[in-house]
């Protein structure tokens, strides 16, 4: 058996956004100087930040901004689920779909023809292969791939994201409790 | 076994033997202390030791073979002439004990477990040894040495190659601290030797005293103290020699609790006066100590106690001149088995047999010791007894909560700044025992040993009370450096070692548990192991015969909820799969912008492959 002190590396940890709007990862950005004490912990894999465009096979923690809306959003969560130990929802959008899922209640076909309708010319959807097409309902991350926890806020406040990823790299589940998820 | 001495003992060991049989007049009930005896001159118990202890007691030599099978410090094997175990507790491992073990085998060239090749030494570790609060600990022929360093080890080596006895060694290697932080009732209680005796009315109004109390077991199960005492006193004795015992369960096993070491270091008068106000509640006239063999170095100061009180007719025939009230105290020593902890299977170890727990009903209070109504208590239930014969009920139970009264010794050890003995009255907070103890950055409590209940930073504000936190008083201190995945495996592995083999559940459970740790831990470990985990502490939980395989699964429970990333960072299998067709979800996109290219499809070729449908993906809708 190992020791009850573990050897302390740096865990890899990678984030991303779906279908979201970015507005996760500007929370995220309000953890302000503590970002530093963050480097100390953890090394930035595939993320916005460092513009790496694909996860290393050993990443231990995925962050994940937004749902699913289209083929490449399903790609993009493989291979987080795929090289991530441990993944997380963060966000309305990710845990339930938010706002892009707005369009659930409408058939995509409808909106499409509503967008790409040309007045007297029909309706013309952009076809180029290069384009990702879009899944017929958009879906939060957990009904396409495990999900290992939930951040919820929109978004979760930067005090939230510390909390919850500081817990998580000292291997406490995490709880927000009072002030961070809870406000009455 | 191929062993010189297997073809009979020699002379000399004849005479041992005979000696040791003759000092216990041949008595089946006593072979635990005739093994024990005999070892302790012979070094080991050899088949043909075994045939002869069979021959002297009159019992089947399968029985002899398998009571020295049972205990983990009998040995039927040679296991040299120095044999030294350090603790495995998890707050040893904490202040290093792992390393400095590894040391000690390099320099005795000695791998954990074996012997060396001229039998002089053997390293290997056992359970928790009741030093958390002064470890790395270790035990070399049964008696502790104590603050190991490495410095101590290169001591102690140089020591064995030199083949110094044991009683020449320097005396401060074997120095035992009290370490005695915070004195409340108990501690204070300022009684003397023979007080709560001469306190004493008819038993039926200390009795009542003892009921209004509200004294409750402090083992951890809070029994009330005076509602076993009257079922024992009521319960009739039966067959040839009927009779009323009282027992104090000094067993005190459970990782990270050491205050029954205290108690019977420095109270020792008061706990023997509690055995003997208990005696004279129940109507008995003998009392036993059950001590654990881990505190074998405590025999000699409590028999000199006994004695002390023989003496000043605080024990013996008609007590402080009261004709009739006539009781005395012998110790039993336990031979390194946690399970003995457990009041029925203390009583089959004080009988002589495997400690293997009976079936309750019928409990102890009206067939206990050789069948006959027995009271069991903790060490420190009877010190408060005998504090409340002389203080009085209601004195008592203005202290504490409800339904907790008095106080509470617990035994802090793990991170921080002032490990020892902290007697508060029930119902103190976790938080304010961490900030009295020194405790920094504490993420996890564990509470009441290897199966009571990790507590984590957002429940420090519970209390410990039977209300809410019950505990025999083990409470184990973890900071943020710690992997509590490593703590919960330690405790797996604890289990595994104790179980006493009887029921399946446990015996397999605790092993398959162990299993599915070590599997996590080497990296092989997925989600499928998290739910067998789960279903196996189910199992051990609602099937086993005792409550140490119903507790065994209760730390990796609760550092599977609390401190779940612990586990997860060490998995690498993460299977999912959606609910519902995702190359289905594309269907009304490639309807309307007519496209089938590869990239209008999702193939998902390691899920076909697996079920053989090869890697073609779905048909279009």
């Amino acid at each position: 058996m190992n020791a009850a002190t573990p050897v302390r590396r740096k865990l890899k940890v990678a984030t991303t956004s779906l279908a979201g709007c970015f507005g996760c990862h500007m929370s995220f950005l309000d953890i302000d100087e503590r970002i530093l004490d963050l480097v100390e912990l953890v090394e930035f894999d595939r993320s916005p930040i460092t513009d790496i465009k694909h996860c290393s096979p050993d990443c231990d923690i995925g962050v994940i901004e937004g749902g699913v809306c289209n083929a490449e959003n399903v790609h993009v969560l493989h291979e987080f689920r795929k090289n991530c130990k441990i993944l997380i929802a963060m966000g309305a959008c990710a845990i339930n779909g938010g706002l892009p899922a707005q369009r659930n209640s409408l058939d995509i076909r409808d909106i499409l023809a509503a967008v790409y309708a040309q007045p007297g010319r029909g309706v013309h959807v952009p076809n180029d292969p290069e384009i990702p097409l879009l899944l017929n309902e958009v879906h939060p991350l957990h009904e396409v791939v495990k999900i290992d926890y939930f951040l919820p806020g929109c978004p979760p406040s930067g005090d939230a994201i510390w909390t919850f990823l500081t817990d998580l790299l000292a291997g406490r589940t995490p709880t927000l409790g009072h002030g961070l998820i809870h406000y009455d | 076994m191929p062993n010189a001495s297997s073809n009979g003992a020699t002379a000399g060991d004849r005479a041992v033997i005979e000696a040791v049989l003759v000092r216990h007049g041949g008595d089946a009930v006593r072979l635990m202390q005739i093994l024990r005896e005999v070892q302790e001159e012979l070094g080991w118990l050899s088949p043909a030791t075994l045939t002869a202890i069979a021959d002297g007691t009159g019992l089947p030599r399968a029985r002899v073979e398998g009571v020295a099978g049972f205990y983990h410090f009998f040995h039927t094997e040679p296991l040299g002439r120095y044999r030294v175990l350090w603790s495995d507790n998890i707050t040893d491992r904490m202040l290093g004990s792992s390393d400095l073990m590894a040391r000690m085998c390099k320099k005795l060239w000695l791998k954990p477990g074996q012997v060396s090749e001229d039998q002089l030494v053997s390293v290997d570790t056992t359970s928790c040894t009741g030093m958390c609060d002064q470890g790395p600990a270790l035990l070399v022929n049964y008696r502790p040495v104590t603050r190991m360093t490495a410095e101590r080890v290169d001591q102690i080596v140089d020591l064995i190659r030199r083949k110094i006895p044991l009683d020449d060694w320097p005396a401060e290697f074997f120095a035992v601290e009290d370490n005695i932080r915070r004195r409340d009732a108990l501690l204070d209680g300022g009684l003397a030797p023979g007080d709560a005796l001469r306190a004493l009315r008819s038993p039926q109004e200390t009795l009542d005293a003892i009921k209004a109390s509200g004294l409750r077991g402090r083992g951890g199960a809070g029994f009330s103290t005076g509602q076993k005492w009257e079922f024992c006193r009521n319960a009739v004795g039966s067959g040839a020699n009927p009779a009323h015992y009282v027992v104090c369960n000094a067993d005190e096993g459970e990782p990270g609790t050491f205050k029954d070491r205290v108690l019977l270091s420095s109270c020792a008068d008061l706990v023997f006066e509690g055995m003997t106000v208990a005696g004279y509640v129940v109507g008995a006239r003998k009392g036993l100590v059950y001590l654990r063999g881990e505190y074998r170095y405590l025999l000699e100061p409590l028999n000199a106690a006994l004695e002390r009180r023989r003496a000043a007719n605080l024990l013996g025939k008609s007590i402080l001149g009261r004709i009739g009230f006539d009781f005395d105290i012998e110790i039993h020593m336990g031979a390194g088995a946690y399970v003995c902890g457990e009041e029925t299977a203390l009583l089959e170890s004080l009988e002589g047999k495997r400690g293997v727990p009976r079936k309750r009903p019928p409990f102890p209070v009206t067939n206990g010791f050789l069948g006959q109504p027995t009271a069991v208590n903790n060490v420190e239930t009877l010190a408060s007894a005998a504090l409340i014969a002389v203080r009085g009920a209601a004195w008592y139970k203005a202290i504490g909560t409800a339904k907790s009264s008095g106080t509470k010794l617990l035994s802090v050890s793990g991170d921080c700044a002032r490990p020892g003995i902290y007697e508060y009255p029930y119902g103190v907070k976790v938080e304010q025992v961490l900030a009295d103890c020194g405790a920094r950055d504490t993420q996890a409590c564990q509470i009441a040993g290897a199966s009571g209940l990790c507590v984590a930073p957002a429940e420090f504000k519970r209390r410990i009370a039977f209300e809410d936190i019950p505990t025999g008083g083990s409470f184990m201190i973890f900071d943020n450096s710690r992997d509590m995945f490593a703590v919960a495996r330690n405790f797996a592995h604890f289990f595994v070692d104790e179980s006493c083999g009887f029921c399946t559940p446990c015996r397999v459970g605790t092993t398959l548990l162990k299993n599915a740790m070590d599997k996590i831990n080497d990296g092989h470990g997925g989600e499928y192991d998290i739910n067998d985990i789960w279903r196996i502490i189910r199992t051990l939980k609602t099937a086993s015969h005792c409550g140490l395989g119903q507790t065994a699964g209760n730390c990796v429970a609760d550092t599977l909820q609390k401190f779940r990333p612990s586990y997860e960072l060490r998995l690498n299998v993460h299977d999912f799969e959606p609910a519902f067709d995702l190359d289905k979800a594309l269907s009304k996109m490639r309807e309307v912008t007519g496209r089938d290219d590869p990239g209008a499809h999702f193939h998902i070729a390691h899920r076909k492959s697996k079920s053989g449908i090869g890697t073609k993906a779905g048909d279009p809708a």
